[in-house]
């Protein structure tokens, strides 16, 4: 685990800590079994297709999740995520598989945030962020916000 | 149907029910994520964390009790007449997450909710429905864990 992050390391304009994924079409059987979201625009081009889109697509919850993992890596075991919201203002595309393993070469999304306020309320010490997750165009595809309480080293 | 049918959606509620929180789906549904936090997957680690034990990854809730459809309820009721009214394509268009507590292994959930919005917006490729749902999950103890505000977008 990386090091704790306290509230008096953080910075408004700061950066949250950037987050790497590499989205797969084996990823995307996964995250359907793993969630239950068993849409088969996900995972069959041709209802992706009826749907109006060029291929399965990434699962918006997906790139949901990879939000919250963005903050509660960069928040360490000792902060909590205590809200999250996100927009799907575009769809993102897998990369197929090139052995049953390995991805074939492609792209790199990004997960990233800014420090938009810092603050006190009672005793407990939040940040506020904006987030997104960014397509390797440097589309912000998935935009949104969180909060969460870190400890303070008082 | 016009929009004012499918606004007659909106403060139906489904039937609340038991979401059971196990390692095993703790442990897949981080996999799937991609994320390698000790906290979902290794007992001995969770033990000596603030937690105790495993816990979720923030927006996991663990599966329904007694199987039931991803979409069921008054939610595909609402998709149902959505599709009949002639909208054909559905896009999930964001979600509002609020964590009260952490959700642990071997936590019961109980899951409530339903349609709280129902509104049509000009789009540029004609007329969008917007359907928003509301779910609250509250734990064995009583207390509230998480709220979830999801939209979904019709065209």
């Amino acid at each position: 685990m990386a090091k704790q992050l306290y509230w008096e390391d953080v910075e408004t304009g700061g950066e949250v800590t950037p987050l790497p994924k590499i989205p797969t079409t084996q990823m995307l059987v996964k995250w359907a079994g793993a969630s239950g979201d068993f849409n088969p625009a996900h995972y069959e081009n041709a209802f992706a297709n009826s749907q109006g889109l060029e291929r399965a697509y990434v699962h918006g919850q997906l790139k949901r999740a990879w939000l919250c993992q963005l903050i509660t890596d960069w928040i360490g075991e000792q902060g909590t995520l205590r809200k999250l919201s996100c927009q799907f203002r575009a769809v993102d595309w897998p990369r197929l598989m090139k052995t049953m393993e390995e991805p074939q070469e492609g792209d790199t999304w990004w997960c990233k945030g800014t420090v938009t306020k810092k603050y006190v309320e009672g005793d407990e010490h939040f940040v506020d962020c904006d987030i997104w997750v960014e397509n390797a165009k440097g589309e912000k595809t998935t935009p949104g916000k969180a909060t969460a309480v870190l400890p303070s080293r008082g | 149907m016009a929009i004012e049918e499918l606004k007659k959606f909106i403060g139906k509620t489904d039937e609340p029910y038991p979401m059971e929180v196990e390692k095993g789906a703790i442990k897949r549904y981080a996999e799937a994520v991609g994320d390698a936090n000790p906290l979902y997957h290794d007992e001995e680690y969770a033990r000596t964390s603030k937690y105790g034990t495993i816990i979720c990854p923030p927006g996991f809730f663990g599966w329904p009790v007694k199987s039931r459809p991803h979409l069921s309820g008054v939610r595909k009721e609402l998709l149902e007449s959505i599709m009949k009214a002639g909208y054909k394509r559905l896009l999930d268009g964001g979600s509002d997450f609020e964590f009260m507590l952490p959700v642990r292994a071997g936590d019961i959930l109980v899951a409530t909710g339903g349609i709280a919005d129902v509104y049509e917006r000009e789009g540029k490729a004609g007329k969008l429905i917007f359907a928003v749902t509301e779910m609250t999950y509250i734990n064995q103890n009583g207390d509230r864990v998480a709220n979830v505000r999801s939209t979904l977008i019709c065209s």
